[in-house]
């Protein structure tokens, strides 16, 4: 068990909403006195993709275990699926539609902050079935 | 300097999350694509863009800028006035563009 474990619900197509999972995490972690670079690392990496189950999924799950030597996230959502990761991982790419743009995403930054953030990331996606991001940041390292 | 002795000296409004004024600046941030930004600002920035949706608040609140300064006028949804004044992210307004809102900010940086 870790010391700290979490579950949000991440509404799709809630723009108001999305960053309160994140936010919480970074009070939490905030309060548990974790240093300001991992803490930083971890709310930018979280809210990457949290927008994005947001943007192109249409809402998931997040479940977040804090210990002091690690905090691992899972995200998980039911959406379309990435047809190439690889490309995904690119930065610059995007299908945000232009909606979404008008609101200052799309840059194809998402992703490529959250391998750049983080100590590991692995993204396990089914066309059709979903997505599943799993990252994990060690305190202290990078 | 406080964001809020920098809003003096460069004439900007504040439009919300007043309880965060007293933030130190010391550095500055523009631009308007929010992954981008929230890779690149850095706590302590002053933060000048013309987005101001709710997402921007959020970036600012999860990078720790001092405040965000929406140039050209552009302006705060009620959504984002809400979130900023909760989040105590102070959001300012002035007319110029980004190019001189941001020679102001380096005169107050480097003055
Ligand atoms: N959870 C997801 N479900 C389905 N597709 C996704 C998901 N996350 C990312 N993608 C796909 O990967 C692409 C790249 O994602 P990334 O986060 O890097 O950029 P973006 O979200 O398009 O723009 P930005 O994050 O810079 O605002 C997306 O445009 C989308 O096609
Ligand atoms: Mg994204």
């Amino acid at each position: 068990m870790s010391m700290l474990h979490l579950h949000y619900d991440v509404p799709g197509d809630d723009f108001t909403r999305a960053g309160e999972a994140s936010g919480d995490v970074k009070h939490k972690l905030k309060r548990l006195g974790y240093e300001p670079d991992a803490i930083r690392r971890v709310a930018i990496a979280m809210y990457e993709g949290e927008i994005n189950m947001v943007i192109h999924a249409g809402g998931g799950e997040a479940t977040v275990d804090i210990d002091p030597d690690k905090v691992d996230i899972i995200l998980q959502d039911h959406g379309p699926g990435i047809a190439d990761v690889s490309k995904a991982m690119q930065a610059g790419w995007s299908t945000a539609p232009d909606n979404v743009r008008s609101l200052g995403f799309g840059a194809g930054m998402g992703l490529p902050n959250m391998k750049k953030y983080t100590d590991v990331m692995e993204i396990e996606s089914v066309v059709g079935e979903g997505t599943t991001v799993h990252m994990v940041v060690n305190p202290g390292k990078k | 300097m406080t964001i809020k002795e920098m809003a003096e000296a460069c004439g900007w409004k504040l439009l919300a999350g007043e309880e965060g004024t007293d933030a130190p600046v010391d550095g500055c941030y523009i631009g308007d694509l929010l992954s981008w930004v929230m890779a690149r600002a850095l706590s302590g920035n002053v933060w000048l863009t013309v987005m101001g949706n709710v997402n921007a608040i959020a970036v600012a609140a999860l990078t720790d800028v001092a405040g965000v300064v929406l140039a050209e006028d552009a302006a705060l949804d009620e959504a984002a006035k809400a979130r900023a004044d909760l989040q105590g992210i102070p959001v300012y307004t002035c007319p110029e563009n980004l190019y001189e809102t941001a020679l102001k900010v380096a005169g107050q940086l480097n003055g």
